[in-house]
């Protein structure tokens, strides 16, 4: 038990460090540049997209996109988030019209396509849901830094601690940004206009 | 005439009314329960409301309970690094006297869970709180779009999607 808290503490430390080198790099107007030396956040994701079929990142070459990872028994963070990207997406349109955001769930065992596909169903079309084997989404969200954990809940069932940032990923797919759950709207939309225009 | 003029009045101030909606039992005032529309198909809803305790004596929200959900539960919610956590207080809230504690997004919520059928922007969920000292209190909670982060009156309502500088 002991090991499982230093393991999360460990966790917790980790994602600390990296949230706060991106802090300090991308005020100092880092964003668009390569990410500090050492620091690689992000890399090629392959899942199976909620229609079922298997899907790779690399298909996505040539345009920048957004990764977030999630889940959809989450009653606030997921839903707002993918509802601001949705709407941020068609307040860029057309230039947005290609650019793809990465929903990656973060609990395998409940999201399956299927649901996925549902969930999604009311969000912008270019939001593509991603799942896979519980190793397969670790991986994913091991190359991008970001923390899970399940916490039981009282019912027998659970719900999820997870990283709440957005990734933005540049044309090459590499790292270029974060979107803060807590930025306000305009800094968003700042921030991808700018991944649109130069990433 | 009195009625155009009642009329006239519900048409300006229709929603702000309708958003400052409160519920009272005992010391308690419970002020605009509301709950955040879900996307289609997700299995969860955050509620939000404001309770204030103007008496003398601490109470505590131990439980809430809707027909619009088989489970709800009081969960507290924060983000830290970029980490979003959640989780279940199984004591409930405590709310001292003299005491507004607020569950809103980003912080203390209700988690209605396993929907029992689809919420809707337009029909009000009914559910009960159960504090230990005012006992149970009936309340309705309204349904925000999604994406609303407080009720707001409807002047003051950017329901304009895409609608961005």
């Amino acid at each position: 038990m002991n090991a499982l808290r230093g393991v999360r503490i460990a966790a917790y430390g980790g994602i600390a460090l990296v949230v706060v080198a991106l802090t300090v790099w991308f005020l100092s107007g880092g964003a668009g540049k390569p990410p500090p030396a050492g620091l690689a956040i992000g890399g090629p994701i392959s899942l199976t997209s909620q229609t079922g079929e298997a899907f790779d990142s690399a298909a996505l070459a040539g345009q920048p996109y957004v990764v977030f990872f999630g889940f959809t028994h989450c009653p606030e963070v997921c839903p707002t988030t993918l509802y601001e990207l949705s709407r941020d997406l068609k307040a860029l349109d057309p230039e947005s019209k290609d650019m793809r955001v990465l929903f990656v769930t973060i609990d395998p065992e409940r999201d399956t396509p299927a649901f996925l596909a549902d969930y999604l169903a009311n969000f912008d079309p270019r939001v593509i849901g991603l799942t896979g084997t519980p190793e397969q989404v670790a991986a994913a969200a091991k190359s991008f830094h970001v923390f899970y954990e399940k916490v039981p809940t009282s019912d027998g069932s659970y719900t999820m601690n997870h990283t709440a940032l957005a990734f933005l990923m540049d044309r090459h797919g590499k790292f270029f940004g974060t979107l803060d759950y807590e930025e306000n709207d305009e800094v968003k939309l700042q921030k991808l206009t700018r991944l649109l225009r130069e990433g | 005439m009195r009625f155009i003029a009642a009329m006239a009045l519900a048409a300006v101030f229709g929603f702000g009314a309708a958003a400052a909606h409160e519920f009272k039992a005992g010391t308690l005032t419970i002020d605009h329960p509301w709950v955040r529309l879900p996307p289609p198909g997700a299995d969860t809803a955050g509620g939000y409301l404001t309770i204030s305790n103007s008496g003398a004596e601490a109470d505590r929200l131990l439980s809430v309970s809707s027909d619009i959900a088989g489970v709800a539960q009081i969960h507290d919610m924060s983000i830290e690094n970029g980490v979003m956590k959640m989780g279940e207080l199984a004591d409930g809230i405590e709310i001292p006297a003299g005491a507004t504690v607020e569950l809103k997004p980003k912080s203390l919520h209700i988690m209605f869970m396993d929907l029992t059928r689809p919420i809707r922007v337009d029909t009000p969920i009914r559910g009960e709180l159960r504090f230990e000292e005012a006992g149970s209190v009936a309340v309705e909670f309204t349904v925000e779009p999604m994406g609303a982060s407080e009720p707001e009156p409807m002047e003051d309502h950017d329901m304009s999607e895409g609608a961005m500088p």
